[in-house]
């Protein structure tokens, strides 16, 4: 199943099966509310009535590395050890 | 195949780190070259419960560019969670602007070789974070190190409409000047500062009839140079792929090449571009951002000239040529350095020479610009001046402004204290020009027979006054004087 696998999810038979009804009846209460008309609405992208959460920039201290570190399940001296990145599509 | 015909298409995205000091949505410290994982808190690691905040001066940074790239300002904008799956970015989204970028629809305007220039067109300029960084280590393991995690970038997309691997250079370089002028970012190119992204292919006639190439994006680049040079190899790349094979744009037949810089190839990473499923959706941990009238006004008064601007200001208003026009506002602190000298008095050119000629140079030993050297704009306007009116000549003005760098004194004290100042004085000259008319009276004869040794024989003499004076005498004084001796 395709958001299992987009969300990195291994799941039982059975689990699959009651995941499968429970998205469903998620859908079609999405579908419901897709008969409204909201041609005259703006889509919201925040529920709360607030904008321009500002902060200044100004550095503060950080964690450092010891404690950055603390809870790897691996570690390479200073950096997280991870399994061999193949795939050279990383970066922003 | 003789009468193929190609039209190179280029597209550019680029990615700029803005300067400042602490990260995007958390307070850690933007620095380059600190300990490892040593910059990072609980919002780049992507902790549970943890709440993102808005840097303020990033986001006026990214105004700022997109104001000076033309663009029209969104009032309003959002942020946007954009999936990824790589461990650099460890809470597996990336904040990023997906329809409601920051700015849109601008244009840069770019010099050409010929001296012209063209304007490439921008789609978007939005802001975004930065990943970390991966490092292979030894094994089948890499390494992260999450410092660059949630750094501010802005991300330049712009329309297809370079044409060559040159223009593609030349708008790289432009945009390093613009958001270095505007002190946005460093753009140093060794840290990473700037990366780029072409999108290339090409539109061939051949035999009447017009064929597109499939689209190649190349990655891994972070050098002018690697740029340009990608762009060339994806130009004969596809001219040899379209002779070979016929292929030719389709939809979803989109490839990524990955950059080689030691072999200055670029190599197949992705044959089809996936239907990229990056799910977006707005961040709910941030507000949307407002500019309102005052805020924006208050950005665009940050503005300053920009630099082709005043490339362009330097080679009509001063006279300078369009070369040194260029090398001086490559920088802008040697821009504004040159614009306040000549402020201060200096003549254009004269105050160009000096800083192209000899500043520079010193410059560059010191290693900083020439704002740094030590001496003032008034006392570069000063030597200027004593170079136009005589008192010393162009080489001794290179001695004295290296003894301004390295004492600090002013240049008419150095002129005495170095024996440099021109003996323009006629009395005293004329003397000297007898003396030596006397000493040589063939070459006084050359001269007035008015032969072809004449001219040989002229520079002869005005030689040997300037060695009696040690080089000290004005030549131009010299030369008057030995004119009206000898008719
Ligand atoms: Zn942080």
């Amino acid at each position: 199943m395709k958001v299992a696998k987009l969300s990195r999810l291994e799941l039982t038979e059975t689990e699959v099966d009651q995941f499968t009804g429970q998205l469903c009846a998620i859908l079609e209460y999405v579908e419901k509310m897709n008969e409204l008309d909201t041609a005259d609405v703006d889509p919201l992208a925040h529920c709360l009535p607030i904008r321009n959460v500002l902060r200044a920039d100004v550095p503060v201290e950080s964690l450092g590395t010891q404690r950055v570190l603390a809870n790897a399940p691996v570690r390479d001296e200073q950096f997280f050890r991870v399994p061999r990145i193949l795939d050279e599509g990383s970066g922003a | 195949m003789s009468d193929l015909q190609y039209k190179v298409v280029v597209g550019l995205e680029i990615h700029v780190q803005l300067c400042t000091k602490s990260k995007m949505f958390c307070g850690c410290a933007v620095e380059f070259g600190a300990e490892p994982n040593s910059r990072v808190c609980p919002v780049c690691l992507g902790m549970p419960g943890v709440l993102p905040v808005m840097n303020r001066l990033a986001v006026e940074y990214a105004i700022l560019a997109g104001l000076a790239l033309n663009c029209r300002i969104a009032r309003r904008t959002k942020w946007d969670r954009k999936s990824y799956y790589y461990p650099d970015l460890p809470k597996n989204y990336q904040i990023s602007q997906y329809d409601l970028p920051l700015s849109a629809e601008g244009y840069i305007e770019i010099p050409l070789d010929d001296g012209r220039t063209k304007k490439i067109r921008i789609t978007r300029a939005h802001l975004e974070e930065d990943a970390g960084k991966n490092l292979h280590a030894e094994g089948n393991y890499s390494q992260v190190d999450l410092n660059r995690t949630g750094t501010p970038l802005l991300e330049i997309v712009t329309e297809p409409d370079m044409s060559s691997a040159a223009e593609v250079r030349a708008l790289a370089v432009e945009l390093q000047r613009i958001v270095r002028y505007l002190g946005v970012s460093e753009a140093d190119m060794q840290k990473g500062h700037m990366r780029f992204e072409p999108n290339v292919n090409l539109i061939i006639t051949r035999g009447g009839r017009q064929y597109k190439t499939p689209i190649v994006e190349v990655k891994n680049l972070n050098s002018f140079r690697s740029l340009e040079r990608s762009v060339e190899y994806e130009i004969g790349r596809q001219i040899d792929e379209f002779l070979e094979t016929g292929r030719t744009l389709e939809i979803g037949n989109k490839s990524t090449r990955g950059w080689d810089d030691v072999r200055e190839i670029t190599v197949l990473q992705r044959e089809k571009e996936e239907a990229h499923d990056y799910r977006y959706f707005p961040d709910p941990d941030l507000v949307p951002v407002e500019v309102d009238e005052a805020w924006l006004a208050e950005i665009q008064s940050r503005l300053c000239e920009l630099p082709l601007a005043r490339q362009r200001r330097f080679a009509e208003e001063y006279g300078l040529s369009a070369y040194d026009a260029g090398v001086l506002t490559a920088e802008r602190e040697t821009a504004d350095f040159f614009d306040q000298a000549v402020r201060a008095g200096g003549e254009p050119k004269r105050v160009c020479n000096l800083l192209t000629q000899v500043g520079m140079k010193l410059a560059n030993e010191k290693g900083g610009g020439i704002a740094r050297l030590g001496p003032s704009t008034q006392a570069v306007a000063e030597l200027a001046k004593m170079i136009d009116d005589g008192t010393v000549n162009a080489t001794a003005a290179g001695t004295i402004f290296a003894e301004m760098v390295a004492t600090g004194k002013n240049p008419a004290a150095l002129a005495d204290e170095l024996n440099l100042v021109q003996k323009s004085d006629a009395g005293e000259l004329e003397a000297m020009v007898d003396e030596v008319l006397a000493a040589n009276a063939e070459a006084v004869a050359d001269v007035r027979s008015g032969g072809k040794k004449a001219g040989k024989a002229r520079g002869f003499l005005l030689g040997q006054v300037m060695q009696r004076t040690k080089g000290q005498a004005n030549p131009k004084v010299v030369s008057e004087i030995l004119g009206k001796k000898l008719g």
